[in-house]
């Protein structure tokens, strides 16, 4: 083989080496550790010895199954209202924008300039009992004096929804941008209104941005602990926080990688069964312009 | 359409091929050669190397011995709880204590308000320690409890150098000489103390609040805060079932354990250290609190109260500690014994509004009431009479300690009271 | 002839389109959403300009602009930002170079192990922040590593790799091989037509890249807090802050990077349109 395909045939296996090393050290090592960080037992004044302790698996769901069950829920609730408040929207931007599309996208996206403890903080203080949105309202008696949103689970799914709405509104837009126009003077000149010409045509169209948003919305949501953590109460906390406590609080390692392996187990299991599905070259390629 | 790259001369199920993602041998090879990396360090396991504990005799000569060959080296870095030193009325950040400090003894404090939780410190500081590395720091502050325990029995402090403890032994106040966590102060000299009782903003209760029974009212359902901690809120929960809790027994848990589990309703949410804002704001009308979050939030224009519930409550101490493998211990001690003289006492506990360990620092407290005039002059005598601050004996016989828990102990302990704030 | 042509020759008269009366609701809807979205910016840069004396910036006590003189007088907020900065400018630098080289391979060549490398950038993606945190931490625990700035950056670039390699192999694929044959013909080597032609055909997608790594880094608050040790960023430091009470600082500070953030995105209109004309 002459020297220049040899070199055309290593190409992309001396580009592609250098990402992909540190992903393996930092990514796929670390799950293997913490996999078997998960069977160690001890504690952190004695330390921690390899025993092969399946058994911290059955005591991790027995203990917080219901946060489990709790986060998907929250995810999944959330994950549909960002779709039902952000299709509308990027279909407005996309198909009605004309001229102002990027700088309608980039007011959108303007408040995600901020950190997102910050926006997360702020809500903390605009939806307080005796706040600017509580306050009036109670005055106008719509509702009770003991009234509240904070420390409910409506104020962490709509903490939730607020701070992925970006995640959901991105792919759709991309999506629904990229439908060829002609497609829609060609229905509309076969006599389909404008809503049929949407449920027939536009919205199969977009489901592939559908799909990648709802996946870039869910995993992040369900697996999220600081909403929960600012503006949760008692009985809204999340497997996030807990995972947080164990590592952090507990000190208790083995039991903190059991639960974050059985998180990572139910989420990339559903993840790569939905993605099986499409094909995952249409997910990246939708999420990715 | 999405595009996908398109190969027409290749037959279909090639296609098919290239694009799924599938097995290939490098892939397995892959695999193997990082499941083999990580069996490898599974055998390591997460390791706690113990230093040397210090008991006996044996331990102060060790001590002494230790110390014999340390100098002053002019810098000292103090890790510490936020809004835990004196500030300066003009600028936050500026501390006049410790600008003094530096003007007498010629050394410079790098100040860092670091610690926000005893467990999740002990966390960030363990492995640094397990592995024989410095902190980065040569002072900081821990609570008497599960923490403090811990580095003791994993010797990761270093023995204090009793000679350099003139102001201490001179000055300290009998809670926090020879305490029960730390006889003979071998490793740790009070910092401040404080207590965990109630706070309550009057004005929504509607009424006085005495005792931790009152935290089980109906009336206020969905506006009470607790602790979600695994100190204070169980040994609090201890006392409101009339209990002491450095003689409780496992029964006696269970019960404070049903003591909690019948308040949950009414409680709002299980805090951190971040009830003030919502006490204040209006979000809980009664808290479980600290004393001094009460008188600083008051010296804010808040208008809560603190009060020691009739059960009791928990007095808790902070304590100045030196980690192993700290750069400059001498600096570290000159600094901690620095503290204990009544005039710094004195400037300390009038911007922190905690329990001094000084009090002496009464006397220079009033002294400074006396010059004072106006606002300055009211807020410094309240400081000086305030039993938050100098608690009287009656106050006293109504503190108790932490249980102090062994590791097996710890276990059954977190399993009580852990499910009822982490559900 | 194209589609478009056939139909605009069988034309026949277009349907009448009514007005709809419900054409109002979309763009209603949306500017709510919008005023919605932006309504936590609004308090935070309003409360920039309160004249709070006590601990907690929640009660409007008169507007000053004292906190944008006052910006840099608590050390460690400062300090955190700077960690903050400098962490994600290094974040996206390496990201960038390694996700680009990726990407570029990726999109470009058919290679035995692309469909694992593929599998690995979504299962990077796809995996939750708090397992990808968790992760490191146990194996930085296991090797006895300290935590603190490095890994820090070695986390962050860890996640971010994917983005960019995704994003610039989009790219990389619409590109039309023959521009770097013609390349190769005229005799440039590998190199000389990576950085000659198909970089610069490229550089949208590695910038769209890196702008993405940068706004995912200086944000980052579930990685970072669980490799960063003694290290603070600014999202961990108004965390910490907002137990006691957050300092008007914290408010200015967020104004200003959101002013930079308009600025920055005008300025790329303004150039934009400047290329089309």
């Amino acid at each position: 083989m002459s020297r220049s395909r040899l070199q055309a045939r290593l190409a992309p296996y001396y580009l592609v080496l250098p990402g992909w090393l540190w992903l393996v050290l930092f990514f796929v090592v670390p799950t293997f550790v913490m996999l078997s960080v998960s069977t160690q037992t001890g504690d952190i004044v004695s330390g921690f010895k390899q025993t092969f302790h399946w058994h911290t698996y059955v005591e991790a769901w027995d203990s917080y199954h219901v946060q489990f069950v709790r986060s998907l829920v929250y995810g999944l609730v959330a994950t549909l209202l960002c779709l039902l408040i952000g299709y509308p929207v990027a279909y407005w931007i996309a198909f009605r924008g004309g001229p102002y599309k990027s700088s309608l996208l980039f007011l959108l996206l303007l408040p995600f300039f901020v950190s997102f403890v910050i926006r997360t903080l702020s809500w903390n203080f605009i939806l307080s009992d005796n706040g600017i949105v509580l306050s009036p309202l109670r005055h106008l008696g719509l509702i009770g004096s003991r009234f509240h949103v904070l420390q409910t689970p409506y104020a962490v799914i709509g903490g939730l929804t607020y701070n992925f709405i970006p995640f959901m509104v991105l792919p759709i837009y991309v999506a629904l941008e990229r439908v060829d126009r002609a497609l829609l003077e060609a229905s509309a000149d076969l006599y389909a209104s404008s809503r049929e010409a949407f449920r027939k045509v536009v919205f199969p169209l977009s489901l592939p941005g559908v799909f990648a948003g709802v996946l870039l919305t869910f995993v992040p949501a369900s697996a999220d602990y600081v909403n929960a953590s600012i503006l949760g109460g008692t009985r809204t906390t999340m497997i996030g926080n807990i995972i947080q406590t164990e590592y952090f609080t507990n000190l208790d390692y083995p039991m903190a990688a059991a639960l974050s392996f059985i998180l990572m187990a139910l989420l990339l299991v559903g993840v790569f069964a939905y993605a099986r599905a499409l094909g995952t070259e249409d997910v990246f390629e939708v999420n990715a312009r | 359409m999405p595009d996908v790259p398109t190969y027409d001369d290749l037959p279909a199920d090639v296609m098919r091929g290239l694009i799924s993602p599938r097995m290939s041998r490098r892939s397995m090879l892959q695999l193997g050669g990082a499941s083999a990396l990580a069996m490898a360090l599974a055998a390591c396991g997460v390791s706690s190397k113990k230093g040397a504990t210090a008991t006996g005799t044996s331990a102060s000569a060790q001590a002494k011995q230790f110390w014999s060959d340390k100098k002053q080296l002019g810098t000292l870095d103090f890790a510490n709880w936020p809004l835990y030193i004196d500030v300066s009325p003009k600028n936050k950040n500026d501390h006049p204590s410790l600008n003094l400090f530096t003007q007498q003894t010629g050394i410079k404090v790098k100040y860092s308000e670091v610690i926000q939780e005893n467990a999740s410190f002990f966390g960030k500081i363990q492995p640094e320690l397990a592995a024989g590395q410095s902190t980065g720091y040569d002072l900081m502050v821990i609570t008497n409890g599960t923490y403090l325990d811990k580095l003791r029995e994993l010797g990761y402090l270093i023995a204090l150098d009793q000679s350099r403890m003139t102001n201490f032994y001179q000055n300290a106040s009998p809670l926090v000489k020879n305490p029960s966590y730390d006889r003979g102060n071998v490793y740790s000299m009070a910092w401040q103390s404080g207590m965990t009782g109630i706070g309550y903003d009057p004005k929504r209760t509607g009424r006085v609040i005495t005792s931790w029974a009152d935290l089980m009212d109906p009336a206020f359902k969905g506006k009470v805060g607790m602790f979600g901690d695994t100190q204070d809120l169980p040994n609090s929960a201890l006392l409101a079932v009339g209990v002491n809790p450095e003689t409780s027994t496992e029964d006696d848990w269970k019960k404070a354990a049903d003591w909690l589990k019948k308040q949950r309703p009414l409680v709002r949410k299980y805090y951190e250290q971040d009830y003030i804002d919502p006490l204040s704001k209006g979000d809980i009308w009664a808290s479980m609190a600290w004393s001094g979050d009460i008188f600083q939030a008051n010296a804010s224009g808040a208008t809560l109260k603190f009060v020691v519930p009739k059960e009791g409550a928990v007095l808790w101490t902070d304590n100045m500690c030196i980690p192993q493998h700290a750069a400059h211990p001498v600096d570290a001690m000159t600094y901690m014994d620095f503290v204990y003289t009544p005039e710094i006492a004195a400037m300390l506990a009038e911007s922190i509004n905690y329990i001094t360990p000084v009090p002496a620092a009464r006397r220079i407290i009033l002294q400074d009431a006396a010059k004072a005039s106006g606002g300055d002059k009211a807020s410094l005598t309240d400081l000086a009479t305030s039993s938050l601050i100098f608690p009287s004996p009656s106050d006293f016989s109504r503190l108790h300690r932490y249980r102090v828990l062994t590791a097996e102990e710890q276990k059954t302990w977190n399993s009580l009271f852990e499910p009822i704030y982490q559900s | 002839m194209s589609v478009q042509e056939a139909l605009r020759e069988e034309r026949v008269p277009a349907p009448v389109r009514r007005r709809s009366r419900t054409r109002w609701v979309l763009p209603v809807w949306s500017w709510l959403v919008i005023l919605w979205l932006s309504s936590p910016i609004i308090v935070m840069i309003v409360f920039g300009f309160n004249d709070t004396t006590g601990k907690f910036n929640i009660r409007w006590q008169g507007f000053t602009l004292r906190w944008y003189r006052e910006l840099f007088t608590i050390p460690d907020l400062t300090q955190a930002l700077v960690n903050s900065l400098s962490i994600s400018l290094i974040v996206t630098a390496i990201a960038t170079a390694l996700g680009t080289l990726m990407g570029v391979a990726l999109g470009r060549y058919r290679f035995r192990g692309s469909g694992s490398v593929n599998l690995l950038l979504f299962a990077n993606i796809a995996a939750p922040e708090v397992v990808l945190g968790a992760a490191l931490l146990s194996l930085f625990l296991t090797l006895g590593i300290a935590r603190g700035y490095w890994t820090i950056v070695i986390a962050q670039v860890m996640f971010s790799i994917a983005y960019v390699a995704i994003t610039v192999r989009a790219r990389m694929v619409g590109l039309d091989p023959a521009l770097e044959e013609a390349a190769r013909d005229l005799g440039a080597g590998p190199v000389a037509t990576f950085f000659r032609v198909t970089l610069p055909l490229i550089m949208p997608g590695v910038v769209a890249g890196a702008l993405l790594v940068f706004a995912l880094s200086i944000d980052d608050y579930i990685i970072t807090s669980f490799n960063a040790g003694n290290t603070v960023t600014f999202p961990l430091w108004v965390y910490g802050a907002s137990r006691v009470g957050v300092p008007p600082q914290v408010n200015v500070m967020g104004t200003l990077i959101f002013a930079g953030g308009v600025l920055l995105a005008l300025l790329a209109a303004v150039a934009n349109r400047r290329k089309q004309a």
